[in-house]
């Protein structure tokens, strides 16, 4: 693939993405991800599939070696520090900050070119009330439950404008009731922004509901 | 659970005796003679008259402010730098190698660093021969006022380089209370940088935990004496020194004004942990509203690069002060542009040795007696903890606390008065136990984070088996622990070998230590000796904790599960 061509899509393009442990290869990926879709890395725990999602995002552990490109939209992440990349993430857990209200928890997210308090705290209720939470914004976000945690988490990270989204088992704590409905939800808002989406999962159900490629790791 | 370790029922209330009792009424032993009752020293009715006579001592509230100041901007730089560098390398290769060079310089007595400092920093110190005379042109030392200077410069520097250690490794232990790795990616996914991430997403709830022991050194560098002897301005000094030339005035009628000083003392570290709150208060606001306006920071390369070299720094200087101390004390004939000694000579040991034999075997028997009764009773009021689930509240960690933050002098001179009241004075076991005042907390604190963490379903199992609580106490709990258990010993022993103001004020001048020999020393200028005492001084913590990490290695030497 030339530079040329690359250029010329959208969403996600890993080009020979290679993740290794010493002299074992953990991840070997080519993929393009277009806005909206979302590409599935299927594995068992301990496969590296998380480091894939910690390549990505600018913070893979000294301990492994990588190589590859990584690019959005044309633009080169793999030379950008990690606060330059514009990579959301969605843990296993909200981790909402727990120093932090409610509503502080997402005006945080918000980019710096949004200037003023009182704007960015508009953005912020306005956020709140896209995941009916409107009255929830003087909270201690330890009050919260487990799946209006999760909607804060996600509606965080979709205020910051990302330019793709990573996501790391982020519906495996979750009920089974609940995980279903975290899932449509998340899906649904990140189609709704364009977002090209990498899941890591070692749950069945998430790559089928995912529908989009699906890539295993780890596996024998 | 029925039928507990019984010794452990009396252990939460005699660990609380020991520590708030001397407390109170060394409290209670300073306030009477201030307020002019001291029956032995005929003063029978109470007064203001000490207090009036206090404010009118030339330079009073100027030793009284310069000690507000220290206790602060020692406090902010150490904080800061610690502050600064946690953001700026945490999981980093660096940062783990700062961590094992930092380690070990928290247990350096705080003479023994000031007197290293001293050494480097003098006009003819090592680090001006190191430059003399090819750059500076000079073949004579400066006259230059550079330790002991006015505005206690020097003496902030000798305090800074110690405390930055502290601060660090309870900075350490408070990372593990929060998701600090994920909080980092998650900030800087956000478009943070990392000093920005840390400053609004890790530092408050990490600040919460430390926050007493910040009191802690507030309170220290407010009233520390034998920093200040060593490093501190002469003219006028700060109001502890001050307090300690009454004490030892042969006039007893000073004792009244000393008493009313060490009142005062008590005011001026209040004063300074107010002022304290009130930067806190002032720097959460700064923090909201730079946080609020959303900006990300992410060129924080000279915030960084400033943090580590403070750390850094206060790490050379430490080592490269010990082994100068080193140097003098096998040092011949040195004059002064050399860099290095023309000869070499044990005479200043084989001098100071005989000399030396009396004051340290007291300072070890103290050290070793506070140290295992300090480590007794926190093993079984954490027992206690585990057996009723109780007691690890924030109310009880400010009880521990208490000690390390009310100023040492404002009750130690209470209970010297109180040691001579009882004709106790210059006992060994009064020292062991005004040394366990300081002993028992850090001991606790050092030792009650890895009980904690301790997997109960080991205790579970053995229970199951049908051991009873002391049984499994002894068998699988202590032995499972043995690292964390010395380590918290050697925390203790190095705590009772640095203390210096404890062991003059009951030791009385009869019963000296190594730390109290160094810091006498301090006046002659002596450096061959200084060298030897101090030296030695930083010796004896320096084979605890040799030895702490050491010998679990050997015991277990075939338990790869016990390995670090």
């Amino acid at each position: 693939m030339t530079m040329e061509s690359v250029t010329e899509i959208e969403g996600l393009v890993l080009d020979g993405v290679r993740i290794c442990l010493g002299d074992q290869m953990l991840v070997a990926l080519d993929a393009q991800v277009r806005r909206g879709q979302i590409l599935t890395v299927m594995g068992p725990s301990g496969s590296g599939k998380s480091t894939l999602l910690a390549y990505l995002g600018g913070f893979l552990d000294p301990a492994f070696s990588a190589s590859g490109g990584v690019s959005v939209d044309g633009v080169d992440l793999t030379s950008l520090a990690a606060e330059k990349r514009h990579a959301g993430i969605l843990f296993q857990d909200p981790l909402l900050f727990p120093h932090l209200s409610v509503v502080d928890n997402i005006a945080i997210a918000i980019p710096e070119g949004i200037r003023g308090r009182k704007q960015r705290r508009q953005l912020a209720q306005a956020a709140l009330e896209d995941a009916d939470l409107a009255d929830f914004g003087d909270r201690d976000p330890d009050t919260l439950s487990g799946g209006q945690k999760a909607r804060v988490a996600l509606q965080r990270v979709l205020v910051s404008q990302p330019r793709i989204l990573l996501l790391d088992e982020p519906f495996s704590k979750l009920d089974a009731d609940l995980r279903e409905q975290t899932r449509q939800l998340v899906f649904d808002r990140a189609r709704r922004a364009g977002l090209p989406v990498v899941l890591v999962t070692h749950d069945e159900d998430d790559a089928r509901a995912a529908g989009g490629q699906l890539h295993k790791v780890g596996q024998p | 659970m029925t039928g507990g370790v019984r010794l452990a029922r009396l252990a939460p209330p005699l660990t609380l005796l020991i520590l708030l009792g001397p407390l109170a009424f060394g409290l209670a032993g300073t306030a009477l003679p201030a307020l002019g009752y001291l029956p032995d020293l005929g003063g029978t009715e109470f007064t203001t008259a000490h207090f009036s006579e206090l404010a009118e001592v030339p330079g009073i509230w100027r030793s009284a402010l310069l000690s507000v100041a220290i206790g602060l901007i020692t406090t902010l730089v150490s904080l800061g730098a610690v502050a600064g560098f946690v953001a700026s390398d945490l999981g980093t290769s660096g940062f783990a190698r700062m961590r094992r060079m930092i380690s070990p310089l928290l247990s350096v007595p705080h003479a023994a660093a000031a007197f290293g400092l001293a050494f480097l920093i003098a006009p003819s110190g090592m680090i001006m021969r190191l430059v003399s005379p090819w750059l500076t042109g000079l073949d004579r030392p400066p006259d230059l006022l550079i330790i002991n200077d006015p505005l206690a410069l020097s003496m902030m520097a000798g305090l800074i380089v110690k405390e930055i250690p502290f601060l660090f490794l309870v900075t350490l232990a408070a990372l593990p209370q929060t998701r600090h790795l994920e909080t980092m990616r998650l900030g800087r996914s956000l478009g943070y940088g990392r000093v920005a991430s840390f400053t609004f997403l890790l530092w408050p709830p990490v600040y919460r935990q430390i926050r007493l022991a910040v009191f802690a050194v507030v309170a220290y560098a407010t009233s520390v004496v034998d920093v200040a002897l060593i490093l501190g301005p002469h003219l006028p000094p700060t109001l502890p020194v001050r307090l300690i030339d009454w004490m030892n005035d042969p006039d007893l009628e000073s004792r009244f004004l000393a008493s009313a000083g060490a009142i005062l003392q008590l005011g001026v570290t209040l004063a300074a942990l107010i002022a304290w709150v009130g930067l806190e208060r002032i720097g959460a606001f700064l923090v909201r509203q730079i946080r609020d306006n959303g900006r990300r920071w992410r060129r924080d390369m000279a915030v960084r690069a400033l943090a580590r070299s403070v750390m850094g720094g206060s790490a050379v200087i430490i080592f490269g002060g010990i082994a100068v101390l080193a140097l003098w004390s096998v040092s011949g004939l040195w004059q002064f542009p050399d860099a290095l000694p023309s000869s070499f000579t044990w005479k200043s040991w084989m001098q100071a040795l005989p000399r030396m034999s009396g004051p340290l075997g007291t300072t070890l028997a103290v050290a070793g007696l506070s140290t295992l009764i300090a480590l007794t009773l926190t093993i079984l009021c954490l027992e206690r903890e585990y057996e009723t689930g109780r007691g690890r509240g924030g109310g009880a960690l400010l009880l521990i606390y208490l000690p390390l933050i009310v100023p040492q002098i404002s009750f130690m001179f209470g209970l010297q008065v109180l040691s001579i009241w009882l004709g106790v004075d210059a006992s060994f076991s009064a020292l062991v136990l005004a040394h366990l005042v300081f002993v028992l907390p850090y001991v606790f604190l050092s030792l009650s984070d890895p009980w904690r963490a301790h997997d109960r379903r080991h205790d579970l199992i053995a229970a199951g088996l049908g051991m009873s609580r002391t049984r499994t106490l002894v068998k699988i709990r202590l032995p499972m622990l043995t690292r964390a258990i010395l380590t918290a010993a050697a925390v203790g022993f190095s705590v009772s070998v640095g203390q210096y103001l404890p062991t003059v004020l009951i030791g009385a001048g009869r019963l000296t230590t190594v730390t109290t020999e160094a810091v006498a020393l301090a006046a002659g200028g002596n450096r061959r000796v200084i060298g030897v005492y101090a030296f030695m001084q930083t010796l004896l913590p320096f084979f605890a904790f040799a030895i702490a990490t050491g010998l679990p290695g050997l015991v277990f030497r075939n338990r790869r599960g016990l390995r670090v």
